[in-house]
């Protein structure tokens, strides 16, 4: 214990000796920690980034759209066709076990007027399920209820997106707005989400009962009153999602009166898998980052040895001389060791402080979510000790097994 | 009790690339505890092997060395730097101080490679600094001394350990006359009163006269080996100095 103290002691005199040459060798591990830090923040970042929107969304949620149609030889995309009902959502999550609630969906677009405001916004024909699926809440006022669907209630929720470019600072729970010309009563404000995966800001829109929303705004489908535009599912639990997929699959085919030859009319998705790749793709390209970051700690790790075997060869005659005076092979091989452990911990330490300043600095100038982890910044000085002891030993050996004589003889 | 350095036979044998030189070709030897030896040749006579070999900063090629009953050409490498830890202190021609560390911190230094640890290593080295004249200077850096006050910091550090034998090459090579005089006083000095077995390498005649014996090398062997009938005296105040107790200042 005396003799590592001493040998810090020695390190610590022989690397402030030489404060610039110090610094610049512990520049390259500090570059090299410092890129890692940041680099893991970033990936973490995006990680924990698509963790948050997947709960945004909301939990176990299986969507189910229409299929493709063809009409006329004109094959139109998916969700073109009109053969999802609010009797098929209400069937799904009567018959299904694996399924908690099915929420239909009408989806259109219109341009909303508050007094001399007006705004352009997605409107949501929905049931109150919607909300308890999508993990909606109301931040002011209250939802609409199933009485307001089955008596097509003038009743609206708002956005907060919606909110704020109507309103500007005004109460807006028990004001009337108009969609289409239509008076809407507003019963309540949603909690904000922010942006979905897709960037997409989730606040910009108004949820009206699905009756209400077919009846004034969107309009009736001629070819099917009951059609709805998604149906969207919760499934009992994380695991139960394959089965409940199944059962909804076979319902539909079932309901649409699907032979087993034909395809289906109606595409279900499931987003934990969409998420789980998108989960993936970032967690590998964060590896590949610190993999990057990593080799400058190698480049880092040479500039180490380069520096220790400089320092061997100027201090020849001091190591000869303490070889003189009894120094063993382990004391010199130790004294040579702290000295490049030393310089490698010390630039990990600074890099670590860097590489968080670093990821709190790209947070907010490039607005990604960062996150430096205890795991991120035990590792880094896991890894520069490890470069001082693995670059520090081949000059340290080298120092320690001079010959006494020539040592003390060299010039 | 045996003599404290029996060497029968030394050899050593360096290999140069194809040449091979003998630098010692069979030196017997006996040196009792407690005398003060000059040892005198010309360059490339061998006597530098000799105080290497001597020294256990290397071993013969062949022959036998007894320091003090241990048969040092069987030793390992870290066994032979315990010895010299231990029994041995070196001076040498251009002192070999650490330049970065106070006088006091160079004479502690083989403390440090003790395998047990010493409590009052301060205490040890401030006392021994002081009792080769140079209490007061312990803070100094080797810079801030003269050439004979850092002679006397590396005999301070070479006396540390206690050793039983001092090796000295060229110790007065670097010195005008009158600090090798004062140095010299200071090895008869701790040769007369504390026992300490001296060895030195010179050139100088002047400086051998000293000695209570005097061994001449040419050419990897001992051609000469005679006591000097009457060893010049180093100042009587001196070593009357020597011999005073030393206040430790805590």
């Amino acid at each position: 214990m005396k003799k590592l103290m001493s040998s810090m002691r020695i390190a610590f005199r022989a690397l402030t000796m030489n404060k610039l040459r110090s610094a610049l060798t512990m520049l390259g591990i500090v570059i090299g920690v410092a890129s890692v830090i940041a680099t893991v923040a970033i990936g973490s970042g995006a990680t924990q980034r698509i963790q948050d929107q997947i709960a945004s969304i909301g939990s176990n949620i299986i969507i189910v759209i229409p299929g493709s149609t063809t009409s006329s030889g004109l094959r139109l995309g998916t969700g073109n066709a009109v053969t999802l009902s609010e009797g098929d959502a209400k069937e799904l999550v009567a018959q299904c076990p694996d399924i908690a609630l099915a929420a239909p969906l009408v989806r259109g677009g219109a341009q909303v007027v508050y007094g001399n405001n007006n705004w352009a916004t997605g409107i949501y024909g929905v049931t109150p399920d919607y909300l308890t699926i999508r993990d909606f809440s109301v931040a002011d006022g209250a939802e609409f209820t199933q009485q307001d669907v089955e008596g097509a209630n003038k009743v609206a929720l708002l956005g907060k997106t919606v909110v704020d470019n109507l309103f500007g600072g005004a109460e807006p729970v028990g004001q009337v707005i108009r969609i289409k010309n239509v008076p809407f009563t507003v019963v309540g404000v949603l909690t904000p989400k922010g942006q979905s995966s897709q960037g997409q800001d989730q606040d910009d829109v108004i949820l009206l009962p699905i009756s209400t929303a077919k009846r004034k705004v969107i309009g009736i489908n001629s070819a099917n009153a009951d059609a709805v535009n998604t149906i969207m599912l919760q499934a009992k639990s994380g695991a139960q999602i394959p089965a409940a997929q199944e059962e909804a699959d076979a319902l539909l085919r079932q309901r649409h009166h699907l032979q087993a030859a034909e395809a289906d009319d109606f595409t279900i998705r499931n987003l934990q898998e969409l998420f789980a790749a998108q989960e993936a793709s970032s967690s590998i390209m964060a590896m590949m980052l610190a993999a990057v970051a990593s080799v400058s700690l190698v480049v880092g790790g040479i500039g180490i040895m380069n520096i220790m075997l400089i320092s061997v060869r100027e201090r020849t005659r001091e190591i000869g001389l303490r070889q003189a005076i009894g120094a063993k092979t382990r004391d010199i091989l130790t004294q040579f060791l702290v000295e490049a452990v030393t310089l490698s911990i010390a630039g990990g330490f600074v890099g670590i402080v860097l590489g968080i300043g670093a990821s709190a600095l790209i947070s907010r100038i490039a607005g990604w979510a960062t996150a430096v982890g205890p795991g991120a910044v035990l590792l880094a000085v896991f890894f520069s000790a490890l470069v001082g002891i693995s670059f520090g030993y081949y000059p340290a050996r080298k120092a320690a097994y001079l010959d006494p004589i020539e040592a003390l003889r060299y010039e | 009790m045996p003599p404290l350095i029996d060497v029968r036979g030394l050899t050593k044998t360096y290999r140069l690339g194809e040449v091979s030189v003998n630098a010692l070709q069979g030196v017997t030897a006996t040196i009792e505890r407690g005398s003060f030896v000059a040892v005198m040749g010309p360059s490339g006579s061998g006597k530098s092997t000799f105080m290497n070999l001597l020294g256990c900063l290397d071993r013969p090629t062949s022959g036998r060395y007894l320091l003090d009953g241990i048969p040092v050409e069987s030793l390992d490498r870290d066994q032979l730097a315990e010895i010299r830890n231990q029994k041995i202190g070196f001076i040498f021609q251009n002192f070999n101080l650490l330049p970065r560390m106070t006088a006091l911190e160079n004479v502690e230094l083989p403390l440090l490679y003790k395998d047990e640890d010493t409590p009052d290593a301060d205490a040890q080295a401030w006392r021994v600094l002081a009792s080769v004249g140079l209490a007061g200077r312990e803070k100094n850096l080797p810079t801030q001394l003269s050439g004979g006050q850092q002679q006397r910091v590396a005999i301070a550090r070479s006396l540390i350990n206690r050793p039983e034998i001092l090796l000295a090459d060229e110790p007065t090579g670097a010195l005008d006359s009158r600090t090798s005089a004062e140095i010299m006083s200071i090895f008869q000095g701790l040769n007369r009163t504390q026992g300490i077995t001296i060895l030195l390498v010179t050139h100088s005649d002047e400086v051998a006269a000293y000695a209570d014996r005097i061994i001449g090398f040419r050419d990897g062997l001992i051609v000469s080996d005679a006591p000097v009938i009457d060893p010049k005296k180093a100042t009587e105040g001196l070593i009357a100095l020597l011999r005073a107790p030393v206040e430790v200042p805590q």
